[in-house]
């Protein structure tokens, strides 16, 4: 390969109207009510009818038997175009840059990016037990509790190559406690203290109580469309700036000490004509934090090997020198199985619009917005990220 | 170091007995290669017939060169541990009522990364040797044993859980009559096990070995006769709760096959021992096995069926025994499947012509009944299922793999 | 005799005024069978596999299936048992007349001697002996020989020794004097055979066979409470299964006492 070719601006497309239905631990409903309501929620807040969406882009794990396309009859959708991201954590980028394309190509006009997932008594369960063939094969029969097992083995690894410790990890999820605590769809209402967060009980060690996300139900869903069109519907649209997804990178690192956004890194930095001091918040994919603090040093923001320390040396919460999940993350608002990502993504267009619905960041002007996902085996294999900027 | 397993003590007979539990058992059609790699004892992996990479988890195409011809080969077993966790909370119930384990992401020396349940004995990042094994589900697990053996390293609560170890447990041999039920008894006792039960048809009939198998400490004789239905389910009712490992020793070897043979008693009387006995003995023993493979340091562990190798391809020459022992192979895969749900593992030692009275025409190489009791021993410790004990057990396998029809044509000739 | 003498046959049973004593073994799978080399074919031992039990197999009966050899428990021996009388008419089990079924029976008292002697043989003399005190063997009787070995476990019933059987039984000419000179039924023991333990030794081997069958008298073995007979003056009724050329059968074994 000689060079790349030059890749297009993703100009006058824009992402807008923010939705969330609001989470539940567990629910005896099943995904498609959860994904109905955020459609619902879509249909409202635009003023559209629901067959004016033209595009649908939808991430789920637990809707089978069914799949995008039976959403449509369900729905009474009758789109022309029509994605299906089952990326887990990568979903919510992975599916705003395609849509993003695919309205400026002009292939669709509106798209519903939309991710949702119930969660039953012991259905979590059963979806780690059938997550992967990998994880089927090779991971879940050791008593791995999903992804807990390979995150600590993960983490282990991280602390012993470079010295990050337990409460650097803790933090993180103190800090994202406290931005939690103004934002109302937190499942977490209590605040968390460092003594709290080491005391707690052990999970897989490294990995304790407050590492991990609670698996709950809930949905998340924005709007991608031209920036005329968001005009026209009186929707405040944040631009995209740049974006980049990569899958199953550095596939010969023993252990998992980085993801695919080293590959592309610079791109989506130059792509967007801005550099990392210039990102007034940063919404990274924090099931576990270890994976945050990856984030910090493969997105730019530190060097390999320095996420410690650029963790010791800042502040997390809104109104720090560095606003990070700012409305609690997954850590402390819940995972709602698939919409584990779009919550960053939804999050990142409400700061940018100044609609923050806890803490706003005092001008927010550039997110990051960055996702991990699929551990299929004893990795998370995609990652992807977008630099987002507030309406023009 | 491992801290050696104590004495059971006598259960409280008020106390409820767990059910047992099962770690995960769902795998591809694929992965399979590794439960018959695990139930032999060997550690094969896939290894890429284009372009030799060797690929783990089990896979369809070659990451390396997409090659979709990727057979199961023993690989080297070596590795060192990159990382691990201890398991403290498992969202799998079996995993819930057992103690915190440890597991590792070990780098084999063959190429790929595999998580592996880590013996307590193995250091930070050590070295270790790896092993398939089969837990109490009956599928295949990675297990990263010390690279050097320790004191009672068998005694590990987690390795445990995949063997059948014959030590404190109790143990029925249902005949010892022959001289591979005393054979086996010697074995048992020498093993560990806690109490070995020998069962004794026609106890009016005197037999050769009878004093010595008296003076074996730890032995007690019991009134069974497996053509017996009656006697075989009076046992059970008097022992059953208390065998935590059966071992089938009945045995009736008889030459011919099924033109020469004149009439059909012997070949009845083979199949009243050998494939109704061993279904006598499954419903006697089968359900309480079942029900008591999580009852604590001996639980209910394995039943064990000693088969003639010519259960998978007949031996003219035994031509109606080799049918029978063919009959009790099928029957013992049900019942493997059967006593599966209560974590009681069926192993099956196929062995071919034994040193005992009925093979005495035939020319070596023949199975000593201390070899195969040996190798019984062997196979319930390391958790095996399926073990071929000798030179002609071992080439009929190997011939079979090749080309069944040859074996066949051969063994007829 | 009258149908008044046949009435009060019966009711004399019925009163008690006739005894009748059972001289049957309980078919029981535990019983011992006859012990040949293995290589040889076997007698079948007792079985029995239940068909239903008032369960789902048949909800308000019970009854099993049993499989047993011809030779196993209390038995009877047809002349076609032995290769001396395989050639002679009537010589199965179906084709014995049925009036051979029921006779008298002279019972020969050795326990003494047997418990002393396992390998104890009656001889000729013995049977001399026993007529001097009790008469003269009519012909057409049963003669049994006890031993109270019935009375004997399992173990020392069989008396299995590393040469063999050690239990009691008739010596050659003992057999052959009781066909020849005294034209007997046929003979019964309380053993597993009606020949000795160590019959194969005899000449010819197994005497109480190859004379008894060979001039179509029958066998009985595996009795019991022989000790509760007189020396004489029993009837025993004794009628095997009408097995179609059957060798043998096992049979309820009756003797009726004055």
């Amino acid at each position: 390969m000689t060079g790349r070719h030059p890749r297009k601006a993703y100009d006058g497309v824009v992402a807008c109207l923010p939705v969330t239905i609001p989470y539940r631990r567990y629910s005896t409903n099943n995904a498609q009510w959860w994904i109905g309501r955020a459609l619902r929620e879509l249909v409202r807040g635009s003023g559209l009818r629901a067959q004016d969406i033209d595009g649908f882009s939808l991430s789920s794990f637990t809707l089978a038997p069914d799949t995008a396309i039976g959403l449509t009859q369900h729905f009474g959708l009758s789109p022309r175009w029509l994605d299906t991201v089952p990326l887990g954590g990568a979903a919510a980028v992975v599916s705003l840059r395609r849509a993003a394309r695919a309205v400026q190509s002009g292939d669709v006009d509106i798209v519903a990016c939309v991710a949702g997932d119930t969660n039953h008594v012991d259905s979590f369960r059963k979806t780690l037990a059938h997550f992967s063939r990998f994880s089927q094969d090779a991971v879940y029969p050791y008593g791995a509790g999903g992804a807990n097992a390979s995150f600590a083995m993960i983490a282990r690894n991280y602390m012993d190559i470079y010295g990050a410790r337990r409460e650097d990890f803790g933090k993180i999820c103190v800090a994202q406690r406290q931005n939690a605590l103004s934002y109302p769809h937190a499942l977490m209402k209590s605040p968390l203290t460092l003594d709290a967060y080491m005391a707690a009980r052990p999970i897989a060690d490294p990995i304790h109580l407050f590492d991990c996300v609670m698996p709950c139900a809930g949905a998340e869903a924005f709007l991608v469309c031209r920036e005329d069109v968001a005009r026209s519907l009186n929707l405040p649209g944040v631009r995209i700036l740049s974006t980049i997804e990569r899958h199953n990178a550095c596939a010969d690192d023993p252990v998992q000490v980085r993801g695919g956004w080293v590959v592309d890194i610079d791109e989506l930095w130059s792509m967007a004509g801005v550099k990392p001091s210039d990102v007034d918040f940063v919404e990274t994919y924090d099931d576990y934090p270890v994976i945050s603090m990856m984030q910090f040093e493969d997105l730019g923001f530190c060097k390999k090997g320095e996420g410690p320390d650029f963790v010791r040396s800042h502040t997390f919460t809104n109104d720090g020198d560095f606003p990070h999940n700012t409305s609690g993350g997954q850590l402390s608002v819940g995972q709602a199985g698939a919409a584990g990502g779009h919550l960053g993504v939804v999050e990142a267009l409400r700061q940018l619009t100044g609609k923050a619905l806890g803490t706003q960041v005092q001008d927010a002007a550039i997110g990051l917005v960055s996702g991990f996902g699929m551990i299929n085996y004893d990795r998370g294999l995609s990652s992807c990220a977008a630099l987002l900027a507030r309406p023009s | 170091m491992t801290a050696p397993l104590d004495r059971p003590k006598r259960k409280n007979p008020l106390a409820r007995t767990r059910l047992p539990l099962l770690p995960p058992a769902a795998r591809s059609r694929t992965a399979h290669g590794l439960t018959a790699a695990a139930a032999e004892g060997r550690f094969a992996l896939q290894v890429c017939a284009e372009c030799q990479a060797v690929l783990y988890p089990p896979r369809e195409a070659c990451p390396s060169c997409l090659s979709a011809r990727l057979p199961f080969k023993d690989v080297e077993a070596g590795g060192t541990v990159l990382t691990e966790t201890t398991v403290h909370i498992s969202p799998e119930p079996y995993f819930r009522e057992r103690p915190a384990s440890r597991i590792g992401l070990v780098k084999l020396d063959a190429g790929p990364t595999a998580v592996a349940h880590l013996h307590g004995d193995v250091g930070v990042k050590a070295r270790v040797r790896l092993e398939l094994k089969l837990d109490r589900s009956g599928a295949p697990v990675m297990v990263a044993l010390p690279q050097e053996d320790t004191p009672n390293m068998a005694d590990d609560p987690a390795l445990r859980e995949m063997t059948c170890d014959p030590k404190f447990r109790r143990v029925l041999i249902t005949d010892g009559r022959n001289a591979l039920g005393q054979a086996m008894a010697k074995a048992m006792v020498d093993a560990g096990a806690s109490l070995v039960f020998v069962g004794l048809d026609n106890t009016w009939k005197p037999f050769a070995g009878e004093d010595k198998l008296k003076a074996l400490k730890g032995v007690e004789f019991v009134p069974l006769d497996l053509t017996d239905s009656n006697s075989v389910t009076e046992l059970a009712l008097q022992i059953g709760a208390r065998v935590d490992i059966v071992i089938n020793t009945a045995e009736h070897v008889r030459a011919g096959g099924m033109v020469g043979g004149h009439g059909l008693n012997d070949a009845r009387d083979t199949m009243e021992l050998r494939y109704f006995g061993l279904m006598r003995l499954a419903q006697a023993f089968g359900p309480v096995l079942r029900m008591r493979g999580a009852d604590g340091v001996n639980s209910a562990a394995a039943f064990v069926n000693l088969l003639s190798v010519h259960a998978l391809a007949n031996w003219p020459a035994y031509g109606v025994f080799s049918a029978v022992e063919a009959a009790c192979l099928s029957a013992a895969q049900s019942l493997r499947a059967e006593l599966r749900g209560g974590g009681v593992k069926v192993v099956n030692a196929f062995a071919g012509p034994l040193e005992t009275e009925w093979y005495q025409t035939l020319p070596p190489p023949k199975v000593a009944p201390s070899a195969l009791a040996k190798a019984v021993v062997d196979a319930l410790r390391k958790g095996t299922e399926d073990v071929f004990v000798g030179d002609v057990a071992q080439d009929i396998r190997a011939r079979l793999a090749v080309n069944p029809k040859a074996l066949e044509r051969e063994l007829g000739e | 005799m009258s149908a008044a003498e046949l009435k009060s046959f019966a009711k004399a049973i019925a009163s008690g005024g006739i005894r009748v004593v059972d001289l049957t073994q309980t078919l029981s799978p535990e019983f011992p069978t006859i012990v040949l080399p293995p290589e040889l074919g076997q007698c079948a031992p007792f079985r029995l596999e239940e068909i239903s039990r008032y369960d789902s197999r048949g909800p308000a009966w019970y009854w099993n299936n049993f499989t047993v050899g011809e030779h196993t428990g209390t038995h009877f021996d047809a002349p076609i048992h032995w290769v001396s009388g395989k050639d002679l008419p009537n010589n199965s089990v179906d084709t014995i007349v049925p009036e051979n079924f029921i006779a008298p029976v002279c019972v020969i008292d050795c326990s003494a001697d047997s418990t002393a002697n396992p390998d104890f043989l009656l001889t000729v003399e013995r049977l001399e002996a026993w007529e001097k005190q009790h008469g003269r063997i009519e012909a057409g009787s049963w003669v049994f020989l006890r031993t109270d070995w019935s009375k004997r476990d399992y173990k020392a019933y069989a008396n299995l020794k590393e040469d063999g059987a050690h239990t009691p039984g008739p010596a050659a000419e003992a057999v052959k004097w009781l066909v020849e000179e005294r034209d007997v039924l046929g003979f019964g023991t309380e053993t597993i055979g009606t020949d000795a333990g160590q019959a194969h030794l005899f000449n010819p081997p197994f005497p109480a066979h190859f004379y008894m069958h060979g001039k179509g008298r029958y066998g009985l073995q595996c009795l019991t409470n022989l000790d509760k007979l007189p020396p004489k003056g029993a009837v025993v009724v004794a009628a095997p299964l009408k097995i179609k050329q059957g060798s043998g059968s096992p049979l309820r074994v009756l003797a009726l006492i004055a």
